[in-house]
């Protein structure tokens, strides 16, 4: 295992980071502040509770989750593809290390910053709404997992774009709408019936739900299924992170 | 003792179906520094990225230290440090930073002190904490050098290192070259400027459309294909060639003030004096005398057409 290189990736995201820091922190965090003023409490004070949860708190998982997802996948994404569009790749490719350091580096130090960046609107989130984590553990089990699966994801993304739109076409067709579909602000069964069905075709309701549950306990599938759910992402995106390095697949010609 | 590198019966076959190299062999030894010459597209790039593990290769093998560079890219890679010919950087970066960077990822723990030193014989030192974006074309070339150099590789390669770079760093860069071959650094490099390989290269291997046209020892090559010319200012022109000089190399110019007398540097019997003596019998006097050597460039031009 050649740490350094893990290291040296790593620490190199992460200088990109706080160089970027209105872009990569802040934005985020401005426009969840924005949702929780707008949804939280100017509407939010005009909806009645959810399940018993105040509607300003009831959206505030949801959210987390809406940030985790598109910054997680606009992180890794960057990231693996800056270099490709920059020619900076040679190095990389010339350098001694196994793609699996190369995925540790670059999806690790996405990860991470997803994980600093749910840690911050969870904070700013408490001067807005009243928060309650009734199973912490939980909270940063799908936090962590959810960081990492959708770093993948974005890993993926950034290695098959060949120009910036396609970078950006995942995230903006597929992504946002999953993530606002997927019951961020609304519970699944205040849905009509038949939405209600097609909702649980959305993979990413399991992962609000369960992270719902980590909060208030309330949930529109059984942690467990939640659970399972964001394991079989988690194995899906190393899959395909494992298929692309098997075959070389658009890094080396 | 292993060569440096060993590339066997190499081919590369990109997807489009451009063959970019052809049946590739080619041995460099340990500490020489070897120019690879050819036209633009001749396959040089191709080469050197297949070495570093860029570009997969369609076939053949490449042993570096007599180790593969597919199964045992680790030990291979951490040896090679390669100077690219697009100036391609990270453009937010800092000197310092990039540099670093470039060491950990060769699997070298951090060294400041090195660092810094290859910063000062680049003549980098005083930017070091600027932004690359900020570097003017040259001085990214010299960024370019010291990532390379940053973990310390036995073996360089420098494409087309001197292109669009001013006098000064060209002589800065010698200098560096000269002190890692010094250190027994292997150096393989790509230039386009002949006159360079010629000074700098213990070995030419001429390229041409992914074939490799010649490998041979500078000296050998100049001696072997280099040709001398003797041309001679006439006192009197004259109309042609008399008819008793026709046997020899000779050319005459339009104007009829000039011979020049072409022979091989390798030939045995010359035959100035037989010259001399028959040009004196045909009353051809001459003012003037000159000698020229063929330079490597006429020799590398001479190559590639008739490799064509």
């Amino acid at each position: 295992m050649n740490f350094y290189a893990v290291k040296a990736i790593y620490k190199f995201e992460m200088a990109r980071t706080w160089r970027t820091l209105l872009q990569s922190i802040v934005s985020p965090i401005i426009s969840t502040s924005l949702y929780f003023i707008v949804f939280g409490s100017a509407i939010g004070s005009r909806i009645e509770q959810v399940d018993g949860i105040p509607y300003g708190a009831f959206i505030v998982p949801g959210l987390l989750m809406l940030s985790l997802l598109t910054q997680s996948v606009a992180n890794a994404s960057f990231g693996i593809y800056f270099p490709k569009f920059t020619g900076t790749i040679y190095e990389l490719l010339s350098a001694p290390v196994s793609m699996k350091e190369v995925v540790l580096g670059y999806v690790g130090a996405a990860a991470s910053k997803s994980f600093i960046l749910g840690v911050i609107i969870l904070i700013t989130a408490n001067f807005f709404v009243p928060l309650q984590i009734a199973h912490p553990f939980v909270m940063v089990f799908f936090l962590i997992l959810t960081c990492i699966t959708f770093s993948l994801l974005g890993f993926i993304i950034g290695i098959w774009a060949d120009n910036f739109e396609k970078l950006q076409l995942i995230p903006l067709l597929i992504i946002t709408p999953l993530v606002f579909l997927g019951g961020s602000f609304y519970s699944a069964d205040m849905l009509p019936p038949f939405w209600e069905k097609v909702t649980f075709f959305n993979p990413v309701l399991y992962l609000i739900s369960g992270f719902r549950w980590s909060f208030y306990e309330i949930s529109d599938v059984d942690i467990w299924v939640s659970i399972a759910m964001i394991l079989v992402f988690l194995a899906i995106t190393l899959f395909v992170v494992w298929r692309i390095f098997k075959t070389g697949y658009q890094l080396r010609k | 003792m292993t060569s440096a590198i060993s590339v066997k019966n190499l081919n590369k076959v990109y997807d489009s179906g451009f063959q970019a190299l052809n049946n590739i062999n080619l041995d460099i030894q340990r500490g020489e520094i070897i120019a690879l010459l050819g036209p633009n597209g001749a396959g040089k790039t191709t080469l050197i990225s297949v070495i570093c593990g860029i570009v997969n290769p369609s076939s053949g093998q490449i042993l570096v230290d007599g180790d593969d560079i597919q199964t045992e890219y680790r030990q291979t890679r951490s040896k090679i440090g390669l100077v690219p010919q697009e100036l391609t950087t990270d453009a937010f970066e800092t000197v310092w930073n990039t540099v670093n960077f470039s060491r950990g990822l060769f699997g070298k723990a951090s060294n400041p002190v090195l660092i810094e030193q290859i910063l000062k014989d680049l003549s980098l030192w005083d930017k070091k904490d600027n932004m690359i974006m900020t570097l003017s074309g040259g001085m990214k070339r010299r960024v370019l050098i010291a990532k390379a150099l940053s973990h310390e590789p036995e073996i360089l390669f420098l494409d087309e290192p001197t292109a669009g770079v001013d006098v000064e760093l060209r002589k800065d860069m010698w200098i560096v070259i000269n002190k890692l071959r010094q250190s027994g650094v292997t150096i393989i490099l790509t230039t386009h400027y002949i006159e360079e390989a010629e000074e700098i290269a213990d070995r030419i291997g001429v390229i041409n459309k992914g074939e490799i046209v010649l490998v041979e020892g500078k000296d050998e090559l100049m001696h072997k294909l280099g040709k001398k010319q003797v041309i001679l200012q006439l006192r009197q022109d004259i109309p042609a060639i008399p008819e008793p000089l026709q046997h020899y190399d000779l050319s005459l110019s339009d104007d009829g003030s000039e011979l020049t007398y072409t022979f091989d540097t390798e030939g045995e019997h010359l035959g100035i004096t037989a010259l001399m003596d028959d040009l004196s019998d045909n009353n051809i006097r001459f003012k003037d005398i000159n000698t020229k050597k063929s330079s490597l460039e006429e020799i590398f031009v001479q190559l590639v057409r008739e490799s064509e």
